[in-house]
């Protein structure tokens, strides 16, 4: 990483909901990337969630106030960057449609979602950086979120940084870009479907026979280790950031402390 | 109101668009008129030799089999020999293509030659082809008294005679062919495009040659000394 | 066009514990997934190409009154005859009517998702007319009394050895010692069954991939040949087709079918692509003497102008299906449509209303792997979405759902006592999957640790924990 000689990038961290309330290793692996890489790190308390969850189940209104109160906490940084492909993924590409046609709104929020960042592609491609200076000895697999795949073209960055980590290989798995099955409400709403899904993803997963499985979503971390686990499987599931930051002494997804 | 009348009037009104409106008219009109050209692939944009040779790998691919010789008079004892290596009986049915009757068959004294359209006893067609095109592999026939399109469907073997100089690089080239020949906005009554043999993949997507028309699809490509 | 929606989730777990299904999807990757990605990286224009074919669809459905106007011009010039039915019923209709007139007893028919729409079949046999599918998919899910499971691999959902119990059971005439173990000996089985159908029928009925406006010819695109068989061999040829089938020019019809077959089965052209227009001529030795189109509206006037018109550009090649993790998971039947997967997720709910078919566009993960393959490149996960917004709307999904999203968004939308709520909420949580890691049951989460653990939380809040470390900047609501 290049030290910059002008003002460092002011960053909002997007911390996400799931994270706030399930991982929070993962919002301070996330500040530990960010931070090393030269940016001033700060994190809005006034931030809830993106709005998915009313957005996917059409709930355009209420979607609407939430992205009005993400807006406001984060439109002054210089970038907002979320460790989620599919919250950033909602603040980049769908709160602009919420706005259509409110010419105030429509602007804020096209200056705001053009700052949003996921947190791995921002590091890679907005920052830079090439290598990450974490060593963990493990065996990992990638599994590519929808989101961040094909919303925002997540693919080799991850796999880039991961190849820096000392002691760490990566075995690809088969249909690596294949949905999990979570999707957000669906995992509840159609749940057997869901299950289908998930099955094959994990039967690909331990294909591999590595011992670690990584993902840059948390909702699909959580989907595929609650299906490890009830399966029986000794494969610890981790957030992509954690491993990048070095920060793997917390217990596992899913796994006891 | 006619259905026609009340079609029509839904989309305006859902378009909210006018019929007279002249912009519109235009739009089409000229569209209509100018047919324009869209993305044409690199891989046909090759000269002469080269499109022919692309033209018999590319329907080699699709599994149809392909040979080249020199000459039209050639055409026939090439036909006698595929019939003979496939143990077919030595028959074949063909239309009143000038270019077919004007071959010297008479020189296969076994082979038997029908003539007209398929009634579905025929184990072995012979058509000749308007062209060809190299991007795909596939045939340009069309229908006619010459080329009888039964000929392309019920027999279990079709052979298809086609000229290297008739052999066009992409899609669009063959079809201006057509309209030059038919005039602009006009259309013989059945034109097939042919990509190798028919094939069915219905069941547990398994592959296989000769569902409902051909089994075999065999192309005599004729390069003729002086013509290009 | 009848649905049986509705029982989407019992159909979906129907789907789930049959083995012969599971084992037909497998095919499902090697036979479309593999071939059409091998194909697409063969073409370097293959994007460019997608973006030419959906401009094209995007100015006709702009003029298509204009277009439909030239095309059945051009077709009267050519001597065909042009029906217009604003309806299934119309459509049906008129069709019976040609049937009749050419005194028709058995009509044959190529593929042709249009008249499964207008449920064209069952309405012919009921009038004394014997319809027989000579697509070989089709003809297997005739035999067996169902509808395609696909839009262009009809009986995907059926392994080879239920087809041979099929045949055996139908082609009772054959020999029962016949050897039908390979796909090979189905295959000719079916063919030398159909042959003469070809031959009876009095009226071949196909589909269209395309009309072509400039010379009011229409385009089947198939692989079998018996599309051509069903078009030349009858006296009358009656092709049906929705209105959204018109390209202006033979060029344009030559862009999309670049993208067509490439998407659909991963070939480069279909082996058959027949362009037909207007009846026989003089001097023509074969082919039918009288030619009808037959031009269907059934709703789609109606998505014009409107947030689905863009789904009006589909050329129904199954793309999406194919990539669809949840077709992939229950095949196309659980989706109670003659459109299945997420082409009919958007298309249904357009044609048979949102009330019976709800559950279709929201059985989607939003993966996205539809639109990212659609070669018409249509928004299909948006317009799911706008789906769920209207039920959302009309107040269509169920109450325990619409009380659920209320109750969160009431928080997620008062940051002070969200940050409250979760501050309790989550410790609690934790506190109790201490000891494992996670939960095996969860009140109020069947839906998840049914079929999975539930990941306890790791302890207090980030945001908690943040506070902590005083590494916060406070920064209030502006």
């Amino acid at each position: 990483m290049t030290t910059q000689a002008k003002k460092p990038p002011r960053v909002g961290l997007f911390v996400t909901c799931l994270v706030d309330l399930f991982r929070p290793s993962v919002g301070f692996a996330a500040l530990r990337l960010l931070e090393d890489a030269g940016c001033v790190v700060e994190v809005p308390r006034t931030q809830t969630c993106c709005g998915q969850p009313a957005y996917n189940s059409g709930d355009r209104a209420d979607s609407r106030e939430i992205a009005i109160n993400t807006i406001r906490a984060f439109e002054d940084y210089d970038y907002i960057v979320a460790p989620s492909g599919s919250c950033a993924g909602m603040l980049k590409k769908h709160y602009p449609g919420l706005f259509a046609g409110d010419r105030e709104w429509e602007a804020r929020c096209a200056a705001f979602s053009a700052k949003v960042h996921e947190l791995v592609s921002f590091l890679t491609d907005v920052l830079q950086a090439k290598t990450v200076a974490a060593r963990v000895e493990t065996s990992v697999t990638y599994h590519d979120s929808c989101s961040g795949l094909r919303e925002l073209g997540i693919q080799h960055q991850p796999r880039q940084l991961l190849g820096s980590v000392g002691g760490l290989s990566l075995i690809e798995m088969q249909e690596a870009d294949v949905c999990c099955g979570f999707g957000g409400t669906f995992c509840v709403k159609y749940p057997e479907i869901s299950n289908a899904i998930v099955g094959k993803k994990i039967g690909n997963i331990a294909a591999t026979g590595a011992e670690t499985l990584l993902a840059g979503d948390l909702g699909c971390l959580m989907n595929m280790a609650g299906k490890l686990k009830r399966e029986g499987s000794r494969v610890e599931v981790r957030h992509v950031a954690e491993v990048l930051a070095g920060m793997t002494d917390t217990p596992p997804i899913g796994g006891r402390a | 109101m006619s259905a026609r009348d009340a079609i029509l009037g839904k989309i305006r009104r859902s378009l909210g668009a006018d019929a007279s409106d002249p912009a519109r008219r235009a739009a089409v009109t000229s569209r209509l008129e100018l047919a324009p050209l869209g993305v044409i692939p690199a891989r046909g944009q090759l000269p002469q030799a080269e499109r022919v040779a692309l033209f018999c790998t590319m329907a080699k691919k699709l599994l149809a089999s392909v040979e080249r010789v020199s000459g039209y008079d050639a055409v026939p004892e090439t036909v006698a020999g595929y019939l003979r290596n496939n143990n077919l009986p030595a028959a074949v049915r063909m239309g009143a293509d000038e270019r077919l009757s004007s071959m010297p068959w008479v020189e296969q004294r076994a082979l038997e030659i029908s003539r007209g359209p398929s009634d579905g006893d025929d184990a072995v067609g012979v058509s000749h082809a308007g062209s060809g095109v190299a991007e795909t592999g596939t045939l340009v026939l069309t229908s006619g008294g010459d080329n009888p399109t039964t000929i392309n469907f019920l027999p279990d073997h079709h052979i298809v005679v086609v000229s290297a100089a008739d052999i066009e690089g992409d899609l669009e080239s063959a079809l201006a062919k057509i309209r030059e020949r038919y005039g602009k906005g006009e259309m013989p009554r059945t034109v097939n495009l042919i990509s190798g043999p028919s094939r069915s993949g219905d069941i547990e997507q398994k592959l296989i040659l000769g569902a409902h028309g051909p089994r075999a699809l065999h192309i005599i490509v004729v390069d003729e000394p002086g013509v290009s | 066009m009848q649905v049986t929606s509705p029982q989407f989730k019992k159909h979906t777990r129907a789907a789930l514990a049959n083995p012969h299904l599971q084992q037909a999807l497998g095919n499902v990757r090697a036979g479309f997934i593999d071939k059409r990605k091998k194909a697409v990286d063969a073409l370097p224009e293959f994007d460019q190409l997608r973006d030419s074919a959906r401009d094209i669809k995007n100015h006709m459905l702009d003029h298509l009154d204009l277009y439909l106007e030239a095309y059945e011009a051009k077709v009267r010039a050519s001597g065909g005859y042009v029906h217009w039915a604003e309806t299934a019923e119309e459509a049906r209709a008129i069709i019976l009517d040609i049937c009749r007139s050419a005194g028709a007893r058995t009509v044959t028919k190529g593929k042709s998702m249009i008249t499964e729409e207008i449920e064209l079949n069952d309405f012919l046999q009921k009038n004394g007319i014997r319809p027989v599918e000579t697509d070989l998919g089709e003809y297997i899910i005739q035999l067996r009394g169902e509808h395609p499971s696909h839009i262009i691999a009809p009986a995907v959902h059926l392994t080879k050895d239920q087809v041979e119990a099929d045949f055996r059971r139908v082609h009772d005439h054959l020999p029962p010692t016949r050897d039908l173990t390979e796909h090979e000996s189905l295959l000719y089985e079916a063919r030398r069954v159909l042959r003469p159908a070809y031959f009876d029928a009095d009226v071949g009925i196909t589909g269209a991939n395309f009309l072509v406006a400039e010379t009011g010819t229409s385009i089947i695109v198939t692989n079998e040949g018996n599309g051509d068989l069903t078009q030349i061999l009858p006296k009358v040829h009656v092709v049906v087709a929705s209105i959204e089938k018109i390209v202006p020019t033979l060029e344009d019809a030559a862009q999309i079918m670049r993208v067509l077959a490439r998407s659909a089965t991963g070939q480069e052209m279909s082996v058959y692509t027949t362009m037909s227009t207007g009846p026989r001529r003089p001097g023509d030795p074969d082919g039918p003497e009288d030619y009808h189109v037959v031009l269907i509206d059934n709703g789609r006037s109606a998505m014009l102008g409107t947030e689905f018109q863009d789904m009006l550009r589909c050329i129904r090649c199954g793309a999406c299906m194919n990539h669809c993790p949840v077709y992939h998971s229950v095949g196309g039947h659980a989706y109670g449509s003659v459109y299945p997967g997420p082409m009919g997720a958007v298309l249904t709910p357009s044609l048979a209303g949102l009330a019976k078919s709800g559950h279709l566009p929201n059985a989607s993960t939003f993966c996205g792997r539809c639109e990212s393959v659609c070669p018409m490149r249509i928004p299909l996960p948006k317009m799911m979405r706008h789906w769920r917004e209207r039920e959302f709307e009309r107040g269509l999904n169920p109450a325990t759902q619409r009380t659920g999203l209320k109750l969160w968004a009431m928080f997620a939308r008062r940051p002070a006592l969200y940050r409250f709520a979760t501050s309790v909420a989550v410790p609690l949580l934790s506190m109790f999957g201490r000891r494992t890691g996670r939960f095996r049951h969860l009140p109020l989460a069947g839906g998840w640790t049914r079929y999975r653990d539930f990941p306890a939380p790791e302890g207090r809040t980030f945001m908690q924990q943040l506070s902590e470390r005083d590494a916060v900047t406070m920064q209030g609501a502006k």
